[in-house]
């Protein structure tokens, strides 16, 4: 199965809907930087250099949508305690406060040779130095009755927040009580390891209220629970017994949308009300078709000193795109963390002085158990010199004793800091 | 050089960690970055999480080098502060505390 997967994963896919761009873009002086992807370590990334630059640095950001929409608390959204304006934020600060050119548009192209990055509404960027945050894509090629016409519209990934959290939301509330709601999981690696737990959790507390005659049904590609076992299990037990049912190895082959019908490589075929196909997930389609994908053809390695890519030279790769480190999770933390630590890096190679040799950050991740109790998993960072990479600090981080309210305070506020610390 | 010079210089170097990282106040700066996906920008909060610029340095080193003794309670700050050294957590705070409230 995983030479299958790395068989297929060679596949790029096209872009989607194409939007263009009306900014003029140049002028002004100062080296240059052109961000690609507006999440969470991109933006973060386009704001700490031009805090650190002095605004000496012009950076531009290329972004196909209006707003920033978290995936942090999208999951609530689909439960119904929270509203897509919970988890919206614009870009606009990025602008009025540090000067970011903010440029709304898909990228074509990257001519890493000329340095020029090419947009779908025309415009040519230049850059000193380009970093490539897309996030991730998804490896339809290996669920094919997803390529069906419409069949992308009817079932749900909801892992990129926006339209489709709230579509997933809308079948939920339109699914009769007793009826059976099925999420698959792709085997890891993946973004945000415990975010499909955590959406289960949401879904059964919403039936519980306003369903109680129906199911949630994990299907999970991998041998157990990814992230937050112990916690998410006895969530499931005492929360929502009768409700959730776990199943493990269940990796998905095909779906057959007409009859919301699910097919694996071991198992039986099962029939649901409401589908939620999680399909496996590697580096976005631009930093595919850039050759940047260089681990699989599917994850971006980088220098984790600077973030450069171990493909293209000037060409730094962020977020969930790139080849994680051992220990490392592909969460909207961490992207932060990425942003901060690869803008630090650049500034320090335009302005030549010394990039720090010691990168030491942390990954803070909640989940949501019900809409009021949380559970966290947090761990520590550091960069090995020698295996030039970054490592976990032995006998730091951990998990939460038990799901508790505080947490969910401490939760909310996270999500308001950490969207302002990459945003604002 | 032998090896009773070695050792020395190697106690020394285990001595002065402070001293390299006060030498550098861009790594420093890095590393307080680190918090500020909780903390703040530049350890500046917004409402729900503790503010870090302007604060007492003296205060807190303390508070972080208890949440990494256990002797203060915590959720989840013991577990990050068992991750930074002592000299590490020095040099973020007096960091922070160099920072505009």
């Amino acid at each position: 199965m995983q030479r299958r997967h790395f068989l297929q994963t060679g596949t790029v896919l096209g872009a989607a809907g194409l939007v263009s761009a009306c900014a003029t873009v140049g002028g002004g002086s100062g080296p240059k930087v052109v961000v690609i992807g507006g999440g969470f370590s991109g933006a973060t990334a386009a704001k700490y250099i031009r805090m650190w630059s002095d605004k000496k640095i012009q950076v531009t950001l290329v972004e196909p949508n209006d707003y920033f929409m978290s995936c942090p608390i999208s999951n609530l959204v689909i439960g119904g305690s929270k509203t897509m304006a919970d988890i919206t934020t614009p870009y606009d600060n990025l602008t009025k406060r540090h000067g970011v050119q903010v440029v709304k548009d898909y990228v074509n192209s990257i001519d890493a040779d000329k340095r020029v990055v090419k947009l779908a509404g025309g415009t040519e960027l230049s850059y000193d130095r380009l970093i490539v945050s897309p996030g991730v894509d998804f490896m339809w090629e290996t669920l094919p009755g997803m390529n069906k016409p419409d069949a992308k519209e009817q079932v749900m990934h909801a892992w990129k927040a926006g339209a489709q959290t709230l579509r997933l939301r809308q079948q939920l509330m339109a699914m009769p009580d007793g009826g059976v709601f099925a999420m698959t999981i792709p085997l890891a690696p993946y973004r945000c390891p415990p975010g499909p737990y955590e959406r289960a959790c949401q879904v059964a507390e919403y039936f519980s209220k306003a369903k109680p005659k129906s199911k949630v049904l994990i299907l999970d590609a991998n041998e157990d629970v990814t992230s937050k076992g112990a916690l998410f299990k006895k969530a499931w037990t005492d929360r929502y017994k009768g409700i959730i049912e776990y199943r493990n190895k269940h990796n998905v082959t095909d779906v057959d949308v007409a009859t919301k019908t699910l097919k694996f490589e071991f198992n039986d075929d099962l029939k649901a009300s409401v589908l939620n196909v999680i399909p496996a997930m590697r580096a976005g389609d631009i930093a595919l078709n850039a050759g940047l994908a260089t681990a699989n053809k599917r994850w971006c390695e980088v220098d984790f000193l600077t973030f450069e890519s171990k493909a293209a030279k000037n060409v730094h790769v962020l977020g969930d795109s790139i080849q994680i480190a051992p220990g490392m999770p592909k969460s909207g933390h961490m992207a932060n963390q990425h942003g901060k630590t690869c803008a630090a890096a650049v500034v320090a190679l335009l302005t030549g002085s010394q990039v720090n040799n010691m990168p030491i950050y942390n990954n803070t991740c909640y989940s949501f158990v019900s809409s009021d109790e949380v559970v966290h998993v947090a761990s520590v960072h550091r960069y090995d010199a020698e295996k030039k990479t970054m490592m976990t600090v032995p006998g730091s981080g951990g998990l939460s004793q038990a799901a508790n309210a505080l947490e969910a305070v401490y939760a909310m506020a996270w999500a308001q800091n950490i969207w302002a610390d990459s945003l604002a | 050089m032998n090896l009773k010079h070695t050792l020395a210089a190697l106690t020394l170097a285990a001595l002065s960690p402070l001293a390299q990282a006060q030498a550098d106040p861009v790594q420093v700066r890095s590393w307080a970055a680190s918090c500020s996906g909780c903390h703040g920008t530049e350890g500046r909060a917004l409402p729900g999480m503790v503010s870090l610029a302007g604060a007492d340095k003296d205060a807190m080193v303390k508070t972080m080098l208890d949440f990494k003794s256990g002797t203060r309670p915590a959720t989840l700050m013991h577990q990050l502060a068992k991750g930074y050294s002592d000299a590490e957590i020095t040099a973020i705070a007096g960091y922070f505390a160099a920072q505009k409230k």
